[in-house]
């Protein structure tokens, strides 16, 4: 191996080699992910039927103005998004975290507990949308046959039901999310010195104080993940939708900014102008939201 | 980690630069792969004595059907059909990218609008040459479905079913029911049917099987302002907040508290099987209903009776007919013989081949037996050629893009809770022009 001796001087190989390595994946890079993106604003400003590039007329803003004052399904699509988020931080996400704190005490069968909670996450969200598809079927399924043998003579169409059935899609989806989440958390916990805990009850610290004040600040690089993975599922939101919804698109009740985007360039005749402009949205909404959560950290992490 | 799980760590191999040169070769050759293939696959399978076909016959019964229509097709020419089979659901879908890529040289289609879109957006060749060998075969109306707006032959059709409602002999018999043929016996008799501990009229629209509802509210257009409104309506040339428009859900409204509830979440087929099981009295479908039953005592109890009458002017003259065939693909690899094959298919003899695997469905061709036919068929066969128009299906006969993303999500909604409509038809009209401009 002819590696220069001095670590400051880099051999004219040395330098073609990092050029190479570096400016491929880079090339990649702007390839694959940064010119499509950029295509997608720019096609996000005209309208096209997908057939053959003369079919692309410029049309401005006016995508833009129709999905905001008139796509009905666009706002909805919005405040499912909002509540998919909210709606996932505050029920599987804290429940996860409270799973792994007390799966992280030595309590029997905890290996058990353990896989039986992971389980859902190895299966891939189209699989759990076809295993919930099943529970909730009105005729057969697992929910209204046991409402039905509690005496219950309601009927409830669980999917079919607009004011329900994203309900029913968030139960499904924080399902798989707790164990996720609960496995991260617990990496994070049996990482974490146990002598702090053991101070912390010396000093006469209750289960709940050490949770809050010592076990949570010290893990606050699992945190971030934690709040960063939260964020993405809940924005790129999409297969387990797609499959409750019967693969062909949104349905009333359950449209998502990622399926309407589908909706309007997948197909026979695609909306890829359109299309984009939401997708535009949809990267924008992604940008400020992950955007701002990581300038706030690291700033902080800064000073 | 023991001492020994170590050592291949420190034994001498290939250098770290060279490794990752290596990956880095590797990794280069993986972006490259997919210009390549591409380039490649653009000259390739120029073989004059195949013919590429693009099926969407998934289900083991059309598959079944087309093997053996290809097979025949073989036996005759000595050409060889290589048949590339897609999920129906996911061929309609990826269609426009399917049609400018690599296609086919043969592909299923589907008559009406749908047809003439690519037609007009010329990702289809015309037929025009095999229509003047097969023309004989077709009835004008059969014709008509398989030309462009420029009059111009693409598409050469194989079999066709018709929309009806059905319902079993046997339960009407026991009840004493009578066959309705107007709107208001039909909404009594749904009413009585109620009474009578049924749900009257079988309801599955759940899932990727929305388009379902399209039959009812494609019949009810139909037959309150007739084939030519209708036509208009679905090409996007009338508006949808036009009273006309809002007569279709008011009568809808008036049969709604008879549909089996929680249809939203139930598929076609689990529906349909409720109407098999008596436990439904009535269902508005089509034809292909047959590919549910498996016992032939049942198959021999089920009937169906034409959508009844609302407008008198326009009686139940319109018959909902989807037909399936082929089409040409833009710059066939092998014209010539894609050509022969389109013939082959249009023919009585490639009929009668793909009747006999597949019994649910109608034969286009004139000419082709129908003495295998079952009871069920000869019926359907006889509404068919009684009509005075030929409707294909909602989102046939309209903007596909309009009808999955507008329509139906607007119709599907209302049924949740059927109102006056205003609301969800105002919501249709807003998205209208935004299909039907180019």
């Amino acid at each position: 191996m002819s590696a220069a001796s001095s670590p400051s001087r880099l051999g004219r190989g040395d330098r073609l080699f990092l050029a190479a390595v570096i400016g491929l994946p880079l090339l990649a890079l702007l390839v694959f992910v940064w010119l499509p993106a950029l295509a997608s604003i720019v096609l996000s400003f005209t309208t096209w039927d997908g057939i053959g590039l003369s079919g692309i007329h410029v049309t401005g803003i006016d995508n833009y103005r129709q999905i905001f004052t008139n796509y009905p399904p666009f706002w909805p699509a919005v405040w499912h998004n909002v509540l998919w988020l909210l709606f996932t931080a505050l029920l599987p996400t804290p429940f996860g975290v409270f799973l792994a704190y007390q799966l992280d005490r030595k309590i029997r069968f905890t290996r058990v507990y353990q896989t039986a909670i992971f389980l859902p996450m190895v299966l891939s969200l189209a699989v759990v949308g076809f295993i919930w598809e099943i529970i909730y079927n009105p005729d057969t399924g697992l929910l209204n046959s046991l409402l039905s043998a509690a005496g219950s003579a309601h009927h409830i169409d669980w999917l079919g039901n607009p004011h329900l059935n994203l309900w029913a899609v968030l139960v499904a989806s924080g399902w798989r999310h707790t164990g996720y989440i609960m496995i991260l958390y617990l990496a994070g916990l049996r990482s974490f010195d146990p002598a702090l805990k053991e101070a912390a009850a010396l000093d006469g610290a209750g289960g709940r104080q050490t949770f809050f004040r010592i076990v949570l600040p010290a893990l606050k690089p699992v945190n971030i993940i934690i709040v960063v993975v939260t964020v993405m599922e809940s924005l790129r939101a999409f297969d387990i939708v797609y499959v409750l919804g019967g693969g062909t698109g949104s349905k009333p009740g359950m449209e998502l900014l990622s399926l309407l985007i589908t909706d309007n360039i997948i197909g026979e005749s695609g909306h890829i102008g359109y299309g984009s402009a939401l997708a535009v949205v949809l990267l924008l909404v992604s940008l400020a939201a992950i955007g701002t959560f990581l300038v706030q950290t690291f700033r902080k992490e800064d000073s | 980690m023991t001492q020994q799980s170590r050592t291949p760590l420190a034994a001498p191999g290939p250098g770290r630069r060279q490794v990752v040169g290596r990956l880095f070769g590797l990794g280069a050759a993986a972006l490259a792969a997919p210009v390549l293939t591409a380039c490649g696959g653009a000259t390739a399978a120029s073989d004059p004595k195949t013919v590429t076909f693009g099926s969407n016959g998934a289900d083991a019964t059309p598959k079944a059907a087309y093997a053996a229509v290809t097979e025949a097709f073989t036996a005759q020419s000595g050409l060889k059909v290589k048949t590339n089979t897609v999920d129906h659901d996911t061929f309609q879908k990826t269609i426009t990218s399917y049609l400018q890529g690599t296609p086919d040289d043969v592909f299923t289609w589907f008559a009406g609008y749908r047809m003439q879109y690519f037609a007009k957006k010329g990702l289809c060749s015309p037929v025009d040459d095999v229509w003047e060998k097969i023309g004989d075969g077709f009835s004008e109306a059969t014709k008509q479905l398989s030309r462009g707006a420029d009059g111009t032959y693409y598409f050469v059709p194989l079999y066709t079913y018709p929309w009806a409602v059905f319902y079993r002999k046997s339960l009407f018999r026991e009840r004493g029911y009578e066959v309705p043929r107007t709107w208001d016996q039909f909404v009594a008799l749904a009413k009585r049917m109620k009474k009578d501990g049924l749900f009257p009229i079988a309801s599955g629209y759940g899932g990727g099987d929305t388009w379902s509802v399209l039959g009812a509210f494609d019949y009810l257009n139909l037959r309150a302002n007739g084939y030519d409104f209708h036509t208009s309506l679905m090409r996007g040339q009338v508006s949808f907040t036009d009273r006309r428009a809002a007569r279709v859900l008011d009568l809808w409204r008036e049969l709604t508290p008879y549909y089996q509830p929680s249809g939203g979440g139930r598929s076609w087929q689990d529906a349909a099987q409720t109407l098999l099981d008596k436990k439904s009295g009535m269902a508005v479908i089509g034809l292909f209903l047959g590919q549910q039953i498996t016992d032939d005592a049942v198959r021999a109890d089920i009937d169906f009776f034409p959508f009844p009458e609302v407008e008198p002017s326009h009686g139940q003259d319109t018959v909902e007919a989807p037909t399936d065939g082929f089409m040409l693909s833009r710059r066939p690899k092998n014209e010539e013989g894609a050509k022969k094959f389109l013939e082959f298919l249009g023919s009585a003899r490639a009929e009668e081949t793909y009747m006999r695997a597949d019994p649910s469905n109608l034969a286009a061709n004139e000419q082709a037996g129908t003495g295998s036919y079952n009871a069920l068929q000869k019926k359907s066969a006889q509404l068919i050629e009684s009509a005075r128009h030929i409707s294909q299906f909602a989102d046939r006969d309209s903007d596909p893009g309009f009808v999955s993303t507008v329509l139906l999500p607007g119709l599907t909604e209302w049924l949740s809770h059927p109102d006056d409509g205003s609301a969800t038809l105002k919501k249709i009209e807003s998205q209208r022009s935004r299909f039907f401009t180019a």
